[in-house]
């Protein structure tokens, strides 16, 4: 046990907040992928290109105006935009057609997507690495009882509600969340009584993928740009919608913390192995309760 | 009817004769890039035909087969690499590690149907990978492991060739009697109606389960395979972009025939090694086929030409 020797206060609350800010993120783009799956039913393995196309559009953006500070906060405020109008082109065009088909062949639609937008951005951005600082108002940390606390994690951890009540009022007290909730659960009833449910499915598919459009370019000063962005994240982002029950974005919030958290705290636990914590308890809390922890909306 | 059964039975054992013949003669002939190459079709057929036990004959949505060949593989380099035991038992414990995995993974996943199945297969697949990943002391971590002493007699190009060929054929000729036996048959009634199934008094999940375990233990020789070809293995090997890409060749080669992912997985191979000779962008010509495939082709190029066949043929019988 050696492991608790080193360990102090202070390393823990720092560890803790670098921890849930890193929920934030997972939340803000696995809420849009649960919202997707829940109401359209489709798995989109294409969501976290849409993410990593929210992070390099956020780059770009931001070096159009020299990497000053204003830079990053319009391109943090138009990448989602971009991204989400880029969905909306995907969804009329490509997917509007297939949505009677089996889960398996969207899944592997969405999959060639992801192949499409990984060439897309080798094409367009080239594979190096890109990183872009943070505004200046954001940078440093604040130091609080001898702790440092880096800024842009505490706004991010600040921003993280917001979203949340967000969706929650979205889906939950606008007529168009009530008709895309109804339309989840029998989208034949919902079409007789005479909504045209192909727009309901693309409205939330475009709030979906602007989600990750704004996960991307959030994430974008607090680490690497590259084009394996999209692969891990996918893969963590599936699991949490998973474990918090398809379609629920509490659901989703609980698992973007467990899974987190479960990866920060492990760092201090055992570094090496620290990534393989969230995937066990992902494995624990599916073979107790297999269909996610809160009430899937299918 | 009989008759033309019995000929047309005739007609497709020729062209396996004369196929086989073409494969146990080509490393004459071909140079060594093509010989490695077929070699790789083989094993990659073998993977994908694996598959389709569990997923389309099995109706099954196993959306991580690569763990399993990504088992047998490793199984196979660290016996040969860690221990000095005889080297051919590498060739069975390799796959019998991926069958162990494949029957834990399957205890758990067969309580649920379609897209749950195949997340909860895909999370416990990516818990074996994450493992696999950073156990660098054990497994190689992120390198993987490279150079493994495969057996004098099969290190060579032609050597692995001939392994390749010879153990893909004994294995396919097993899977064509399994799919073919009384229980291929069970599994496809339960495909097509599990309820149904289950009243006549079929146990579903325990067929569901001992599909899953031959698919495992035949992925894991197919890793075995890869191994002797390549000498080498490594963490992507059980990624779950491989699993949707074995998907793919199922789907390309038709899922509801037996060859049909053999014939996918050549397709996939050989346009890999010939779109990335040239350009870096292979993936972006693998993502358009699949996109022509799903709207076009969707129950693939083997069952797309039975289709015409079997039409011309009813046809025909309707004239007479």
């Amino acid at each position: 046990m050696d492991w608790l020797s080193t360990l102090t206060a202070g390393g823990l609350v720092q560890q803790f907040i670098v921890g849930l800010s890193r929920s934030t993120i997972l939340f803000i783009v696995s809420s849009g992928l649960s919202l997707v799956l829940g109401v359209l039913r489709i798995p989109n393995v294409a969501h976290g290109s849409l993410y990593m196309l929210g992070a390099f559009l956020c780059f770009s953006i931001a070096s159009l105006f020299d990497n000053s500070s204003m830079g990053f906060w319009i391109g943090l405020a138009l990448a989602p935009f971009c991204v989400a109008f880029v969905s909306l082109v995907a969804e009329r065009t490509l997917f509007s057609r297939l949505y009677d088909r089996e889960h398996l062949m969207l899944l592997l639609f969405t999959f060639a997507l992801m192949l499409l937008c990984r060439d897309a951005v080798k094409i367009i951005w080239g594979s190096e690495y890109r990183s872009l600082a943070p505004p200046v108002a954001l940078q440093g940390s604040f130091s609080v009882f001898g702790m440092l606390l880096p800024k842009y994690n505490l706004f991010l951890l600040g921003l993280g509600p917001f979203v949340a009540v967000g969706l929650w009022f979205l889906t939950q007290k606008t007529k168009i969340g009530k008709i895309a909730r109804a339309a989840a659960v029998d989208r034949d009833m919902v079409g007789a009584v005479g909504i045209n449910v192909s727009w309901v499915f693309a409205f939330v598919f475009v709030i979906g993928c602007f989600l990750a459009g704004l996960g991307g370019a959030l994430v974008a000063p607090t680490q690497n740009i590259n084009q394996g962005m999209d692969h891990t994240l996918i893969m963590e982002a599936f699991l949490i919608v998973i474990i918090g029950g398809l379609g629920n974005v509490w659901g989703a919030l609980l698992g973007a913390l467990i899974f987190g958290l479960t990866d920060s705290m492990g760092i201090l636990v055992w570094p090496q192995f620290s990534i393989v914590f969230p995937y066990a308890v992902v494995v624990i809390v599916l073979i107790f309760r297999p269909t996610g922890l809160l009430k899937s909306t299918w | 009817m009989g008759l033309s059964r019995a000929s047309s039975k005739l007609v497709s054992l020729s062209f396996l004769f004369i196929g086989l013949l073409a494969l146990s003669v080509a490393p004459l002939f071909l140079p060594r890039f093509f010989i490695y190459l077929t070699a790789l079709v083989l094993l990659t057929g073998l993977l994908a035909t694996s598959l389709n036990l569990a997923l389309g004959f099995g109706g099954m949505y196993q959306f991580n087969h690569s763990v399993f060949y990504g088992l047998g593989a490793y199984g196979l380099s660290l016996m040969l690499i860690k221990t000095s035991l005889p080297p051919l038992l590498g060739y069975i414990v390799g796959p019998v590690i991926s069958a162990i995995m494949a029957l834990i993974m399957g205890i758990i996943c067969v309580r649920l149907s379609k897209l749950y199945f195949g997340m909860l297969q895909l999370s416990l697949g990516s818990l074996v990978w994450v493992v696999i990943y950073r156990w660098y002391s054990f497994t190689g971590g992120d390198d993987g492991l490279h150079g493994v002493p495969i057996p004098q007699l099969f290190s060579s190009v032609t050597g692995s060739y001939y392994f390749t060929l010879v153990v893909t054929f004994f294995c396919m000729v097993i899977l064509y009697f399994i799919v073919h036996s009384p229980f291929g048959r069970i599994l496809q009634a339960i495909r097509d109606n599990p309820e149904r199934s289950a009243s006549v008094g079929i146990r579903v999940r325990l067929q569901q389960l001992i599909a899953l375990v031959i698919a495992g233990f035949f992925a894991g020789v197919a890793g075995g395979l890869f191994v002797t070809v390549e000498g080498s293995a490594f963490p992507d090997l059980l990624s779950w972009t491989l699993s949707l890409e074995l998907i793919i060749m199922c789907l390309l080669g038709g899922w509801f025939t037996f060859f049909g992912p053999m014939l996918g997985a050549a397709i996939i191979v050989c346009l890999r090694a010939l779109v990335g000779g040239y350009t870096e962008f292979w993936t972006l010509a693998l993502a358009i086929i699949l996109m022509l495939l799903i709207y076009f082709l969707p129950e693939g190029a083997l069952g797309f030409f039975e289709r015409i066949w079997h039409g011309k043929a009813s046809a025909s019988g309707e004239v007479k």
